[in-house]
């Protein structure tokens, strides 16, 4: 067709007509289609343009051909042009020549720009639903409005035509169905309501592809299978609405039935084409029995089907059913089910070639993963990290990270499953892994001295990885004194041990063990001459590094200045870690999608070292009645109708909900709400909520009256969510003391990625109710509602204020009127830990006051709340009560509701 | 099924257009599932169709043309006919010595997109009559009209091969 020799006959010049004053149509094509083809090849062409473009306007096909196909792989966005292209699409579109009209609508859809759709969007509807428009075009003009829709949504006007397009599913024409189903099924996502009536005219005819012999459909039946890519797409649209009604829910059951039990009739063909187009529609209807995850009979039956295929000869078919028995497993009717092949699993482990094959085995395990079957699961898993490949061996050392500890019975099972874990794997055990193994350790006091045994014994290997001396410098470091009895494990033995070796760490590895040699000071009073050698050595003293320098002179000093009992005091034992999220799953998450959680983790850490740290004691004494606080109430939402603060919900009203009452509806709170509010009273940063799908974090910080929150949604699984709507609701009480601001978010959140919201709050005036944070997406095809309280408390605009003994009780006097005082005796909830209490009243936002009270036992704080309108000086005095587990809390301000919502916020904290 | 021809016509692949890093593209951004693009690449590299349903400019393309080479090239027989690539899945199929690949969602239909392929690639044979990659290479310009009649907009628009030859042969008869 383009023989080289004719590159000869090209011009060198920019435009056609210089030197041939009228080319031919022919011509103009030929050399609109040779540039075309240099440009195909990888040259820049930059002219020619318009000649492509007068090539619209001819009345051959070929020529017209050649002219569209120039401007779909050259797409321009000379405005000009633009005008031109358009112009000849219109009359185009308006030729009556299908040919002419459907090469329109394919140049439409190939370049679908914005400016194509204000041109066309409205038009195309009409082609697609005219009576007289040819089936071509009808399946043109389908696919047009579809990619429209996606590039401009805006710009697509629903109307008439929707149910019209609806109709188009009981089609003469399958090609027409196959292309509507595609429009319809994009156009149900977001229109749900208005697409309601396409299910049953899906299912019926569903029904009719699945059941019609393998001949009936003629040119639509792909190597015996009838007409398999209408089955996947229809299939596809039904999972886009819950189950439906129960007439209709009959036949479509009916339907998953035939499929199912197609799967199982010997072969039409043995080539496979049939196979593959059978299995399409059969792990389609898997997906929507999955996706229904109502009938209990169906998901069995499919785990079954997908059992067989675990040992197929096929290794497409292998790899996709362990990719969705990953999602049986995840359903509570078929969990147990899934779990009868956990031996074929184990062994893909071993015998697939296809890295990508072993990782959905390593996933499927995970999934399939409970109390009982945990450790023979996690043995698996190690004994294939050792031969895994490096792309996936940091995400199989984080499952069996996670496994071991949700499922640890026994924690010297974890214990050792996580040093097994540094010893096979030591370079991809990221920082998370031992961090935690080291938590846990310390905070159950019954693994303790095995861990000092098992580490110790690990360390005597000649060869072992750093973080095995991390962990063990840790742990022998806190519990060597557990094993200390035994004469193979005296403390100089563990010292030598560990020193041994020092000088092949890294610095941070050397920081953390010369802390050991610290706390063997503490420990073993009689290795300390033998440690303080060592810090005084050169190489510690006269250290390169800065840190470690500072670590052995400091260390050094301590260990010769201190009295054994100040020693006692400075390295005792570290308190135990607040429970809390595994940063191992966060760590995964983050493995997972690109841009999840690390803000959390971040805000989780600094929790921790909130509660370690701290002043000290201080001390008091006092007297009154309790007031009881109405925490009923606390929400004051029965009182006054809610309102949205900002703006109301952007796609509102698109964000139909199908399956409750009352669409836009606030969900009630959800479970949990409450105790995870109080949980934010005395600090800022943390998970607020979290499920299956969401999780949301906050991050505040306030100075004054004013404050600003940071709120971080997560989407936990790999689905987008859409018509993501975050909205604030404050009574009308609480918005005239309370100010927010906000901008909305992308109404889209995609799989494993986070969203950031950030609130602008003003305090105006002393407040007591929470604002409400209500949350509505749509997630695959259901209707997401969440409510959760915001902790935004009265207490978050406290400023601290220092003063003396003297100054406390005068001002203490001067509260003395009976409304300035509110009292409060409670119940300990939580153990009754003088530093975490300390810990608490300073996150509360008062300062704590020392040597004031009389009783030492005692906590005394004061503090300004600012508002915008007043400040109110605020003194506390907490008073515990250790035999009878008690506390008594006096709050005296210069305002009642503001004593009142103090006491009840603070009493909640212990 | 195809025999195909050794590569006698070699394609400058466009150098000096990767000068500058390419930030991650963004593939998601797209509302809804459909395919991302086509392309048919030979066993060296060179491309024979590359089709778009998303805009990328012209480096993003040559980076994702260079990507998914090195991805598929890889992989033998023993392989699945599918492959990671960023947050999407390729599904491909090796004919002799040209490998039809369709970048689609992760969570799309895989064996559906591998049966389209072969679905198209048996529209192509019938209508080049055996056709060889010189074919694809020449007739660029019909192979885009074979494109257009069975995938639009990103989406299937006709299975049935009867009919798409129909039309491919009313079209020819214009000509």
């Amino acid at each position: 067709m383009l023989p080289a020799d004719e590159f000869s006959a090209f011009p060198a010049s920019p435009t056609f007509s210089v030197g041939d004053k009228a080319l031919d149509g022919y011509s103009k094509k030929k050399y609109v289609c040779k540039l075309l083809f240099i440009f195909l090849l990888g040259h820049d062409i930059d002219f020619g343009h318009m000649e492509a473009v007068n090539l619209l306007s001819s009345n051959r096909y070929t020529e017209k051909q050649i002219g569209y196909l120039f401007i779909s792989v050259l797409v321009n966005s000379n405005s000009e042009l633009i005008r031109l292209i358009n112009n000849a699409i219109k009359n185009d579109l308006a030729s009556r020549n299908p040919t002419f009209m459907g090469l329109a609508l394919h140049c439409i859809a190939n370049v679908g720009s914005r400016e194509m759709a204000e041109a066309f969007a409205g038009e195309i509807p009409k082609i697609l639903v005219a009576g007289d428009t040819m089936d071509s075009v009808k399946q043109s003009a389908a696919l047009c409005l579809l990619r429209l829709y996606r590039t401009s949504p805006d710009l697509v006007p629903m109307g008439d035509w929707t149910s019209r397009v609806v109709h188009l599913l009981n089609d003469q024409h399958l090609g027409v169905v196959t292309a509507a189903t595609s429009l319809i099924t994009t156009l149900a996502q977001k229109n749900p309501e208005e697409f309601k009536t396409s299910v049953s005219l899906a299912v019926s005819r569903l029904s009719r592809i699945v059941t019609s012999a393998s001949t009936d459909l003629q040119d639509y039946t792909y190597y015996f299978v009838p007409a398999p890519w209408l089955s996947v797409k229809l299939l596809r649209l039904l999972q886009c609405y819950p189950p439906p009604d129960p007439a209709v829910r009959g036949r479509l059951t009916e339907c998953l039935e035939t499929i199912l039990n197609k799967a199982q009739e010997p072969p039409k063909s043995k080539k496979v084409q049939h196979s593959n187009a059978k299995n399409a529609v059969l792990f389609e209807a898997i997906s929507l029995i999955i996706h229904h995850d109502s009938e209990p009979n169906l998901l069995v039956r499919a785990c079954n089907q997908l059992g067989q295929f675990l040992q197929h000869r096929e290794t497409n078919l292998r790899y996709l059913a362990l990719e969705s028995m990953c999602t049986l497993a995840s359903s509570e009717f078929s969990h147990e089910a899934v779990k009868t092949h956990i031996e074929t699993v184990t062994n893909a482990l071993k015998t697939e070639r296809d890295v990508s094959v072993r990782q959905r085995a390593v996933d499927l395990l995970y999934a399939m993963c409970d109390r009982s079957n945990a450790q023979q699961i996690v043995a698996e898993m190690l004994s294939y990290l050792e031969t895994a490949d490096y792309s996936i061996r940091e995400e199989i050392v984080l499952k069996v990270a996670i496994l071991a500890e949700k499922y640890a019975v026994d924690y010297t099972w974890y214990v050792d499953t996580i040093l097994n874990l540094i010893r096979i794997a030591g370079d991809y055990v990221s920082e998370e892994v031992w961090y935690r193994v080291i938590q846990i350790v310390i905070n159950r006091d019954d693994v303790q001295g095995y861990a000092a045994k098992t580490v110790f014994e690990a360390l005597q290997a000649p060869a072992c990885h750093e973080n095995l001396v991390k962990v063990g410098g840790y742990i022998l470091g806190e519990f060597g004194n557990l094993i200390a009895g035994d004469p193979r494990s005296s403390p100089l033995i563990q010292f030598n041990l560990l020193h041994s070796k020092f000088h092949l760490c890294s610095v941070p590895t050397r920081a953390l063990l010369l802390s050991t040699y610290i706390k063997f000071v503490n420990l073993f009073p009689e290795v300390k001459t033998t440690i303080q050698d060592v810090l005084r050595s050169d190489s510690q003293l006269k250290n390169a590094d800065v840190e470690l320098q500072q670590r052995a002179v400091e260390y050094l000093r301590l260990s010769t200045v201190a009295s054994t009992d100040i020693l006692a005091t400075v390295l005792e034992e570290m308190p135990p870690f607040p429970e809390r999220e595994s940063s191992i799953l966060a760590k995964l998450k983050k493995k997972k999608g690109p841009s999840t959680v690390t803000d959390l983790e971040e805000a989780k850490r600094e929790r921790s070292a909130d509660i370690n740290g701290g002043p000290e004691p201080a001390p008091a004494s006092a007297s009154a009645t309790s007031t009881p606080s109405p925490s009923a109430d606390l929400l004051g939402l029965g009182a006054a109708p809610p309102a949205p603060v900002g703006p109301p919900p952007s796609s509102g009203g698109l964000l139909v909900d199908v399956f409750s009452d009352s669409p836009s509806a606030v969900a009630p709170l959800a479970p949990g709400s409450e105790d995870n509010f109080a949980r934010f009273v005395c600090k800022n940063n943390g998970v607020l909520f979290e499920n299956q799908l969401l999780q949301i974090g906050l991050k505040s910080e306030f100075r004054q009256n004013l404050g600003r929150m940071f709120i971080f949604y997560g989407n936990k699984t790999s689905t987008q969510f859409l018509s993501f709507t975050p909205t604030l609701i404050c009574s009308d009480d609480l918005r005239a003391n309370l100010s927010l601001q906000t901008k909305p978010v992308d109404p889209t959140v995609d799989g494993g990625a986070q969203v950031q919201q950030v609130v602008n709050i003003e305090c105006v005036s002393d407040f007591t109710e929470a604002p409400v944070l209500n949350i509505q997406f749509r997630y695959g095809g259901t209707f997401q509602n969440v409510s959760v309280k915001l902790p935004i408390t009265l207490n978050k605009f406290f400023q601290p204020t220092e003063m003396a003994s003297q100054d406390f009780f005068q001002r203490w006097k001067q509260l003395s009127n009976p409304q300035q005082e509110v009292q409060n005796i409670f119940k300990a909830k939580h153990p009754m830990d003088t530093e975490i209490t300390k810990a608490k009243i300073i996150g509360f936002g008062s300062a704590l006051l020392e040597e004031v009270d009389p009783n030492p036992a005692n906590f005394v704080g004061a503090g300004i709340i600012h508002t915008k309108t007043t400040q109110i000086g605020c003194l506390l005095r907490l008073e515990p009560n250790l035999q009878a587990q008690m506390y008594r809390l006096t709050l005296r301000t210069s305002k009642e509701t503001v004593s009142q919502r103090l006491c009840e916020l603070l009493s909640e904290q212990f | 099924m195809i025999p195909l021809g050794t590569n006698a016509y070699t394609t400058p692949v466009r150098a000096g257009h990767c000068a500058t890093p390419l930030v991650f593209i963004d593939l998601c951004s797209s509302l809804l599932r459909e395919i991302r693009f086509i392309l048919i690449q030979n066993r060296a590299g060179k491309t024979r169709l590359a089709k778009w349903y998303m805009q990328f400019d012209d480096d993003e393309k040559q980076k994702l043309i260079e990507e998914v080479h090195a991805v598929v090239t890889v992989r033998d027989a023993k392989h699945t006919n599918f492959v990671e690539f960023r947050n999407f899945k390729i599904i491909y199929r090796r004919y002799a010595g040209l490998y039809f690949c369709i970048c689609v969602d992760v969570n799309d239909n895989n064996l559906a997109y591998l049966e389209a392929i072969h679905n198209f690639v048996e529209v192509l044979n019938e209508y080049f009559h055996n056709v060889c990659e010189l074919d694809l290479v020449f007739n660029f310009y019909k192979v885009y009209t074979v494109v257009d009649e069975m995938f639009l907009a990103g989406e299937i628009r006709e299975t049935s091969q009867t009919k798409v030859l129909k039309q491919l042969l009313m079209l020819q008869s214009l000509e």
